[in-house]
């Protein structure tokens, strides 16, 4: 890890060698490390084992088999069906398109909310509530809303993506602006800086490691906005909502199966993806949990 | 900023011991807003090539004097004249910005000021060398041991050439052999740099060593209690304070802290 490769070098030769605890601190360490990957893939060897038993229940016993399918029949509609297969794929892409401008619309709008909000207590003290009240709209109370006003299409799609996930951006860019230390801020003051280089040099780079929180946050919530947009949305290019309601009304089991995990592993992905990111950027200066 | 007497030294109405005087405070007092007086008829005066500095318990105003000399606050009362536009701040804690290297840390204050970066890059580079950190500019702070730390801070103000240094216990979370070894490089600098010093500290011995004059202050509301010259030549010896003299300068010192304190 890099964490163990900086606290080598940053020690001399010397101070190694004078604590042989140390090697061996370090050596249960990785060990510790390695061992580390067998223990969820017994709970994964076992959830695949209970779920085959579950299976053959609903086969044998209740005999309605699309209700919960054979994991090795789910797995074949990720590679081996003729109409499904390319379906699932396209339609992944689909959700991954509306995710993703939702996620960048969200980031646009979000930390561009926070930042207007940081400058001055005024203008927080007039658009936070809205923030928390936004937070708080049941938002599938809207989404038939912005269907008629915005069309069935990829459009409102969007919109219902970026609503939900532009929360932990305003909130957690406005925390990360507002952390910087009183004496920092003072340093700034003292040399004359202005608002906006205390900004540009103090503030945002301080927020990053909170703002790259809330972006984790809410590039998970912007798929799960991407696929709530396509249950009420069946127009224009459908996406993995649209395929797991239409999988579900033809009983098709596999198929709904894989669309549901298809879309875990896409919300997975972005998640990952972005506390990876956060790691890159940031992650040389700040020590993430 | 207080009231700026930027006044050059020709201006005919200054006589010629006010001229060196770089920071003159007169019956300054500090009530805030919520009531509490911090400070109350402080007089008290930094000349070019003093170091001065001021011991008294925690919270009897003697950070809000340097916020007061560095314009971070205003005096409600008296009159706070600071001579010079190039001053130093040190803080309690090093404030280095995390993201920033050593060098780019040491650059920071002569980047807000718009120096341009060729410039701040020489002198940073040579702020960094007279701290002793050469070798460690690439460096990020988190890298860095509780006393480099403070050096880099040291350095930050040091690309400025400020006329006064103003220190807010800088070395106080230090252990103590960090903190001797700092005393020293600062007595080394001061003598190099020819700054004048105002320098904030609850250590009695460690403000016998570094000044050329002592204030004791006592708290609620604070004001000066006693001044004490010190008559040790600079640059100063490190075995100086194994002296009886040192040791009875000590002495005097803790009396008039215990005594204002009581």
């Amino acid at each position: 890890m890099s964490t163990a490769s900086l606290i080598e070098s940053a020690d001399t030769a010397a101070d190694r060698a004078a604590s042989p605890r140390r090697q061996d601190r370090l050596t249960r360490f990785y060990s510790r490390r390695s061992s580390q990957w067998w223990p969820p893939l017994l709970v994964f060897v076992i959830l695949v084992g209970l779920w085959y038993l579950t299976a053959l229940y609903y086969d044998k016993t209740v005999q309605l088999p699309y209700l919960i399918p054979y994991p090795h029949l789910v797995l074949t509609m990720f590679y081996g069906d003729p109409i499904f297969t390319p379906l699932l794929y396209a339609d992944l892409f689909n959700t991954t398109q509306v995710a993703l401008t939702g996620l960048a619309c969200a980031i646009i709008i979000g930390v561009g909310w926070a930042t207007l909000m940081s400058l001055a207590k005024w203008i927080e003290r007039s658009l936070y509530p809205y923030a928390v009240i936004l937070q708080c709209i049941p938002i599938l109370a809207l989404v038939p809303l912005i269907g008629s006003l915005f069309g069935y299409e990829f459009l409102s799609r969007v919109i219902v993506a970026t609503i939900i996930a532009i929360f932990p951006l305003v909130s957690n860019t406005l925390f990360g602006l507002q952390s910087v230390d009183r004496s920092q801020r003072e340093l700034f003051e003292l040399q004359g800086a202005g608002r906006f280089t205390t900004l540009a040099k103090l503030r945002f780079p301080a927020a990053m490691p909170s703002i790259f929180l809330g972006l984790r946050n809410a590039a998970g919530l912007s798929v799960v906005g991407a696929i709530v947009g396509d249950l009420f949305f069946q127009r224009g290019t459908p996406g993995l909502g649209v395929l797991i309601q239409v999988a579900n009304a033809r009983l098709n089991g596999p198929g709904t199966f894989a669309a549901i995990i298809i879309a875990s592993l896409l919300g997975i992905t972005v998640f990952l993806f972005f506390g990876w990111l956060a790691r890159v950027v940031v992650g040389k200066w700040y020590d993430f949990g | 900023m207080p009231s700026m007497s930027a006044i050059s030294p020709t201006k005919p109405s200054r006589s010629a011991a006010s001229m060196s005087t770089l920071l003159d405070f007169r019956s300054v007092a500090m009530r805030f807003p919520n009531g509490t007086v911090a400070l109350s008829g402080i007089d008290l005066t930094v000349n070019r090539g003093e170091f001065v500095t001021v011991v008294g318990p925690s919270g009897c105003g003697k950070s809000t004097l340097l916020r007061i000399a560095s314009g971070l606050e205003t005096a409600s009362e008296g009159t706070a004249e600071v001579d010079t536009k190039r001053i130093g701040y040190v803080f309690q804690d090093a404030t280095l910005l995390p993201w920033r290297t050593v060098q780019d840390n040491v650059e920071l204050l002569a980047e807000l000021t718009g120096m341009k970066p060729k410039e701040r890059q020489v002198r940073a580079q040579e702020a960094i060398e007279l701290v002793g950190l050469g070798g460690f500019e690439k460096n990020l702070p988190k890298e860095l041991s509780g006393g480099m730390k403070m050096r880099t801070s040291l350095a930050r103000s040091l690309t400025l050439e400020p006329e006064l240094f103003l220190f807010d216990e800088p070395f106080g979370a230090l252990d103590e052999i960090t903190r001797e070894r700092l005393n020293d490089e600062l007595l080394r600098l001061f003598v190099e740099k020819q700054f004048a010093g105002l320098f904030i500290t609850h250590s009695v011995s460690e403000a016998v060593y570094l000044s050329t004059r002592v204030v004791v202050m006592s708290g609620r509301p604070g004001s000066i209690v006693g001044t004490f010259d010190v008559p040790f030549p600079m640059p100063r010896d490190p075995d100086i304070r194994f002296t009886a003299e040192f040791a009875e300068l000590v002495g005097e010192v803790s009396h008039a802290l215990r005594e204002g304190h009581s």
